[in-house]
């Protein structure tokens, strides 16, 4: 435990060490602000035409959901950023102690390839926390101003957060394939990228196929949370998604271990 | 305290290292010896647990490595080629990770870090970014962090590379101060380093040892006899027939160095200097330099290497 704690303090403390983590976090907090924007103002306007047109008809106006109109298309826009934004998180975690040579420290240190990964994953996901902190903030002006329910809200979250751990753990498993941190970003991004639209082709494959690439598709297990619905089968995909990039890392650094 | 044994490493089809067997007493300094690309360094990441080895075995403290890999580690330092500094951080928050992530308790590591940070005298930056300092600061930062929860065994890969002379000295002479605490081996291509800090020495060449001994036992056992080196003015062959009737020479060797002078190299079975002298002398020639050459580890070394090469 005090070793992955000493892996978890060491790579969260480099994220903030580097310009990186800021620019990382002033581009996704931007960039979901800009979102969070256009869709309120996307309901505001829904909102004042539907008066408008009450008055019009001398009706009574339309209750308009804000979690159906506002919460629900911001949490898919995050998730969308989310796709752009984390290989960026993990690129570094295993390219750059190799390139640097400090792997060599690392792997003849008394801790084990397990340890050192679950470190670094764990400050992944810790730093992926951060980075959704400030929509919290743009979230809570819905409840200032407004009445949305709150368990959309939580359980997309929870969404985000599950979706976040896949792609890290996957981001890191191609981290430590390289010692090129530019390859480990594009390697993730473009590996995030297909298991997101893998889906779109289950409509043109027969339905085992389909079924499938269905089950493939990481974005596919997000809509329920976004929706508010916290369905077991989609935690457990998400659990498994993890298990899986961390196995591979393993694999793969005990292989390089064993051919280095 | 160390026994290696018929290690062998492939990397695919390159044998990198084959056969490597040695030993090291406890509290012993180690040099290991070679050319780049001898296998020095593939010997030190097998016996610090980094890479296993294809065959063969290491027993580190009597613990095997590859049986008890984690005990290994917990009793040895590692200095690699490169050291693994993490730039990003100061010298103080970088020890203070790996001496967690040697698993040391709390109450130890303070302690612990301010003593490695006396012993390589770098108190001064410790409080600095590691990306800020010199080369020499930032090498001994990676001995300190060998030095870490003091182990038994300590393994140093090159540790005077890239370093100006008075840096080297100033290793050399740390390192020379973990005798008898530590047990150490050091790899090197240089020679007059492994000369000054180790009691014995492993030369390797293309991943075989060649010769194991101490470094007076090797000059003593390749050289058998004497080199005497002198410059005299005079004529060539006058000089080399009364040379050939003094005892014991074995060799003459004349280089005319022009306005009469002669540089003259002669191998001989005892120290010859006295009747060198005379002679050249009685001849009426001038004698200008004589001197008795030692072979330098660095003659040995390439000696074997070319024997080897010949074999």
């Amino acid at each position: 435990m005090q070793a992955i704690n000493a892996i978890f303090n060491k790579e969260f403390k480099s994220y903030f060490y580097s310009p990186t983590a800021y620019i990382i976090l002033a581009l996704f907090t931007a960039l979901s602000g800009v979102f969070f924007y256009l869709t309120v103002s996307g309901f505001v306007q829904a909102s004042f035409m539907d008066q408008m047109r009450a008055a019009q008809y001398r009706m009574a106006p339309q209750t308009l959901n804000v979690n159906l109109m506002v919460i629900r298309p911001y949490f898919y826009n995050l998730a969308l950023i989310t796709l752009f934004i984390l290989p960026t998180i993990t690129m570094r975690l295993f390219a750059d102690e190799k390139r640097t040579g400090t792997v060599e420290l690392l792997y003849t240190s008394p801790i084990t390839p397990l340890q050192i990964i679950t470190g670094k994953f764990l400050a992944g996901l810790m730093f992926y926390v951060v980075l959704l902190i400030p929509t919290m903030f743009f979230q809570a002006l819905l409840f200032l101003y407004g009445a949305p329910e709150v368990w959309p809200v939580l359980s997309g979250y929870l969404g985000l957060f599950l979706m976040g751990a896949a792609y890290i753990s996957m981001g890191l498993f191609i981290s430590t394939t390289t010692e090129n941190q530019m390859i480990a970003a594009i390697g993730g991004f473009g590996l995030s990228l297909l298991l997101w639209v893998v889906g779109w082709g289950a409509q043109f494959a027969g339905p085992v196929l389909g079924d499938i690439l269905n089950y493939i598709s990481i974005i596919n297990h997000f809509e329920d949370f976004a929706q508010g619905v916290i369905d077991t089968s989609h935690v457990a995909y998400y659990i498994l998604f993890v298990s899986l990039g961390i196995y591979f890392s393993l694999k793969t650094v005990e292989s390089v271990k064993w051919r280095a | 305290m160390i026994h290696v044994e018929g290690l062998t490493r492939f990397y695919g089809e390159k044998r990198a290292i084959s056969d490597i067997t040695f030993h090291v007493n406890k509290g012993e300094i180690l040099g290991l010896l070679g050319p780049n690309a001898a296998g020095k360094t593939t010997t030190m990441r097998i016996l610090t647990c980094y890479m296993p080895p294809t065959s063969g075995k290491a027993v580190i403290g009597g613990y095997d490595i590859f049986e008890q890999s984690m005990d290994v580690r917990r009793i040895t330092g590692y200095l690699p080629e490169n050291p693994p500094l993490y730039t990003e951080f100061t010298v103080w928050d970088y020890l203070d990770f790996v001496a967690r992530i040697k698993g040391m308790p709390a109450d130890r590591r303070k302690k612990d870090i301010d003593s490695v940070i006396e012993k390589t005298s770098i108190g001064d930056v410790r409080h600095r970014i590691i990306a800020k300092l010199s080369k020499g600061y930032k090498q001994r930062v990676g001995l300190a962090q060998s030095l870490l929860n003091n182990p038994q065994i300590v393994i140093l890969d090159e540790p005077t590379v890239g370093l100006d002379p008075k840096q080297i000295i100033e290793i050399r002479e740390l390192i020379k101060n973990l005798r008898g605490e530590h047990t150490v081996i050091l790899s090197s291509h240089i020679l007059p380093e492994i000369e000054q800090t180790c009691e014995r020495v492993v030369i390797i060449n293309q991943g075989r040892v060649v010769a194991e001994d101490t470094p007076e036992n090797l000059t003593a056992r390749l050289s058998g006899g004497e080199r005497i080196l002198l410059t005299v003015a005079g004529d060539e062959l006058k000089w080399r027939q009364a040379a050939e009737k003094v005892e014991g020479i074995r060799q003459i060797e004349i280089v005319p160095a022009g306005e009469g002078l002669l540089n003259i190299k002669v191998e001989s079975a005892g120290d010859v200097r006295r009747e060198l002298a005379r002679l050249t002398v009685r001849q009426n020639m001038d004698l200008l330099e004589l001197r008795k050459e030692t072979f330098t580890l660095e003659d040995i070394f390439l000696h074997l290497i070319t024997k080897e090469e010949a074999a």
